[in-house]
């Protein structure tokens, strides 16, 4: 192929859409990636760009639009013919074989030839060993891959990216698992790449890195690109304005309720890696959110005052009373609920119906002595049924079975059950449609009404601002916020959660 | 002083010890153990399982498991046996060519089912366990093919020898567990098949045909099975449709194991699986010299196998944590 002129760009993406079951998640992308360019997409979770980075690397394929790779027309259905035009995603977690050896994750699906090719160990070594030289990396490639750190992992998925000599090198959040010195090193590789002639795509959500190493940046918003501009000719605000800027969506106001004691309060919690010095209250009928990126901590933050891995310094107060809550069963004991964010992985038992799922927290209430009383057990479930809407055809079904939003409502019926003065929701409405959600919006306001304290962690921020009395924002494992409902803006959420050089913490 | 260490480390030097130490063991309560006379009981009681295994372990390695092998053996076996028993022109060298062929076939239909039908192995080739092995029965009209029957040239290939007094049958078993070495390790679709087991997820990203690879080990370890069905009636000069291959895959599974593949897929080497194949032999030819009644063998050969197990996990765990260690301090 000829070497087009310089200032053709190396990608030529037009109209890029893609759908998922109906729904669309990028719409009429245009962007051009150039050679010799370190290139950051940004925007919010769900916001379309490792959507549109899967499709470059022909992980999904686009619903609509096309690709010119050097100004001539491609096609990417599958990974391995974005690896033959010379297109390289390396994802967050680098997927690799962890019983073979450096080396052969190395060359594996690179070489051609026979199926009863002889492998060429010694050439194949001596060439990983030249490729992790060149990397300035030390490490035994002989070695299986099992054990290797992330940051090392990731290395070997740069190695193979110059060892297909790839024109394109898509790092999905390559810094998230990163210690700071790991990240000078990948940067300096990074740029190292970019002053051969090559591309890099580089997804982050931290501004500082992204002005410490990126020439160009794209924000995404809601599936849609935003702008694309010279790194230097944007603020932080600038960046941090366009990564929100969608018109506030109207929901339903919480209805007011009365606002009462210290139902749960939180004092320097500490695990080490993960949160510090993490202190707030909820009181009754108060709802308080706490926002922040993906990786900021909330979620340990829940488990940990849950008891599913417990913090290692800090005090939980439950009205009143300091608890040292080494379980889930003690914190269900003291009354606490917590709706976990991924259903499918702790929240639900599948192929149980939704009568067991729904009782499955008070297995005392229902089997008094070991025995389950069917008919108590049925009284519990359907009430809560129809209580909080739950729509099936019968409460025999595997719950699996249910809608995403029904079985939510079902997990939360489950928690309602035990009568909770204090209930945890981590992103209680993600996946779910917009009706439901509304429903749910309702439900939690009437949960507060009735007089419990509620933390709601969501990363969504018109459910913040519309739900909560406060809104707590964490980044990078410490509270960067807390903000009044009268004060709460898109704007001042977003700036508190996303990490900056320099890090304004307010109170 | 570090490759001392990683040999150390090793699994199969983790199985050469417990095969010397049974060994040792043995000979001092009974020194007729460590006779020649000894090492030709150890050596006749492995080839048929040592093939069965090479078959075994690839599947193993690819995140799958092959029940239906005795079986598989078995009608392999009973075909061959009655060709020679209705075509006694036919040459005798022939039957090895129809017994494999045989083994491959009832094996790329468990691979075929396996993957067409994404049902998982255990449960295809426990059905094909019971299915091959009533076929057996249906061809074989539940009839035992007698000795008159089986080619006096076949059952040859395990008394005589070429050299050193050690049986054809023998030299044959060390000929498939080469080709499997060179295999599993110097090809590129051999690797793949560790690949696959693995990290499936990761598999067809990287271009890996996992249909085919799946088709694959389950067609060896089939013709290894249909293999290991003349080698049967060449040893015992008989075949039977309810003793032949009965417990075989058991028998097996467990030399696999032992020998360390994994059954989570993806580890395993041909050298070890030899380990653990020559040291269940060692534990079936100790236990009658050892006067333990034929009622407590079985039990006591699968406690071997359980505290085979028990040893190599906490030797490994330990080398494990060394390795991370070292690799801390590096």
């Amino acid at each position: 192929m000829a070497e087009a002129a310089a200032d053709t760009p190396l990608i030529a993406a037009r109209g890029i859409s893609k759908s998922f079951a109906q729904i669309e998640v990028l719409r009429d992308v245009d962007l051009d990636l150039r050679r010799g360019e370190i290139h950051a997409l940004l925007g919010e979770n769900g916001a379309g760009k490792s959507t549109f980075a899967k499709i470059l690397a022909g992980v999904h394929r686009p619903t609509r639009g096309t690709l010119k790779l050097n100004g001539e027309p491609v096609e990417i259905p599958n990974p391995i013919v974005a690896q033959r035009l010379g297109i390289t995603l390396i994802h967050q977690e680098p997927i690799s074989f962890p019983d073979l050896s450096v080396a052969e994750n190395l060359v594996l699906g690179r070489t051609r030839g026979s199926p009863l090719g002889r492998v060429p160990w010694a050439q194949m070594t001596r060439e990983a060993r030249e490729l992790m030289d060149l990397l300035g990396v030390r490490m035994d490639v002989t070695k299986p891959m099992r054990g290797l750190s992330i940051a090392d992992q990731q290395m070997v998925e740069i190695a193979r990216a110059l060892a297909s000599d790839s024109r394109l090198i898509i790092m999905d959040e390559p810094t998230a698992p990163l210690t700071p010195k790991e990240v000078d090193t990948l940067f300096a590789i990074a740029r190292r790449l970019r002053d051969e002639g090559r591309t890099i795509v580089f997804i982050s959500h931290r501004l500082e890195e992204v002005r410490a190493l990126c020439d160009r940046v794209t924000v995404f918003r809601d599936g849609n690109k935003i702008a694309t501009e010279e790194i230097g000719k944007l603020t932080d605000a600038d960046i941090i304005r366009l990564m929100i800027g969608r018109p506030l969506r109207e929901y339903m106001h919480k209805s007011r309720a009365e606002i009462g004691e210290v139902a749960l309060k939180v004092e320097n919690l500490t695990l080490p890696g993960t949160f510090r010095d993490v202190s707030f209250e909820v009181k009754k009928g108060e709802i308080v959110g706490l926002g922040g990126l993906v990786g900021a901590g909330r979620t340990d933050v829940a488990r940990a005052i849950f008891g599913v891995a417990p913090a290692t310094s800090g005090t939980v107060s439950i009205n009143g009373r300091p608890v040292d809550i080494r379980e889930p069963s003690q914190a269900i004991a003291l009354g606490l609920a917590y709706v976990s964010e991924d259903r499918a992985v702790s929240g639900i038992f599948r192929t149980l119906s939704v009568e067991e799922n729904i009782t499955a927290a008070i297995p005392r209430k229902i089997a008094p002595g070991g025995i389950i009383r069917g008919a108590l057990e049925k009284a519990l479930a359907s009430e809560s049924v129809r209580k909080l809407r739950i729509r099936l055809a019968s409460l025999r079904q595997p719950i699996g079975e249910l809608s995403g939003g029904n079985q939510q409502k079902a997990i939360l019926a489950r928690w309602l059950l035990t009568d909770p003065s204090v209930l945890i929701l981590d992103e209680p409405t993600r996946g779910i449609d917009i009706g439901v959600k509304a429903e749910f919006y309702e439900m939690i306001g009437e949960l507060a009404a009735g007089g419990r304290a509620i933390l709601l962690i969501s990363s969504e921020l018109p459910e913040l601002l519309a739900l909560c009395d406060r809104v707590l924002v964490m980044s990078e494992g410490r509270l960067t916020a807390n903000i009044a409902r009268a004060d709460a803006t898109q704007e001042a959420i977003m700036s508190a959660a996303v990490p900056r050089s320099t890090q304004a913490v307010a109170a | 002083m570090n490759a001392l260490r990683s040999i150390l480390l090793r699994r199969e030097t983790g199985i050469a010890v417990m095969i010397v130490l049974f060994v040792i063991a043995v000979g001092i309560a009974k020194p007729r153990f460590l006779s020649l006379e000894y090492l030709r009981i150890i050596l006749l009681l492995t080839p048929l399982i040592m093939i069965g295994a090479m078959g075994q372990m690839l599947v193993l390695v690819a995140r799958h498991v092959d029940l239906s092998i005795g079986s598989t053996q078995a009608f392999a076996a009973m075909v061959t046996a009655m060709m020679f028993k209705f075509h006694p022109e036919i040459p005798w060298y022939l039957g090895f060519l129809v017994s494999i062929g045989v083994g491959l076939g009832l094996g790329f239909v468990n691979g075929a089912l396996t993957t067409l039908f994404r049902l998982p192995s255990i449960i295809v080739t426990l059905g094909t366990l019971n299915l091959y092995r009533g076929l057996t029965f249906i061809i074989s009209d539940a009839r035992q093919v007698d000795r008159q029957y089986i080619p006096s040239a076949l059952k040859a290939m395990s008394t005589t020898s070429p050299i050193l007094g050690i049986p054809w049958i023998i030299f044959m078993a060390l000929g498939v567990a080469l080709l499997t070495y060179w295999f599993a390790s110097h090809t590129r679709v051999g690797r793949q098949v560790f690949a696959l087991g693995s990290n499936p997820a990761a598999a067809p990203l990287r271009g890996i045909r996992v249909n085919a690879i799946t088709l694959m080990v389950f067609s060896i370890s089939g013709a290894l099975a249909g293999l290991s069905g003349i080698m049967y009636a060449s040893r015992w000069g008989f075949v039977n449709p309810s003793n032949t291959g009965a417990g075989f895959e058991f028998q097996v599974i467990a030399a696999v194991v032992i020998g360390g593949v994994s059954i989570n897929g993806g580890v395993g080497s041909v050298l070890g699986v030899v380990l653990g194949v020559l040291l269940l032999g060692c534990v079936s030819a100790a236990l009658p010299l050892l006067g333990i009644p034929g009622t407590a063998q079985s039990a006591i050969y699968g406690a071997v196998i359980i505290v085979a197990l028990l040893i190599d996990r906490s030797v490994r765990q330990r080398g494990i944590a060394a390795l991370a260690a070292q690799r801390a301090r590096a």
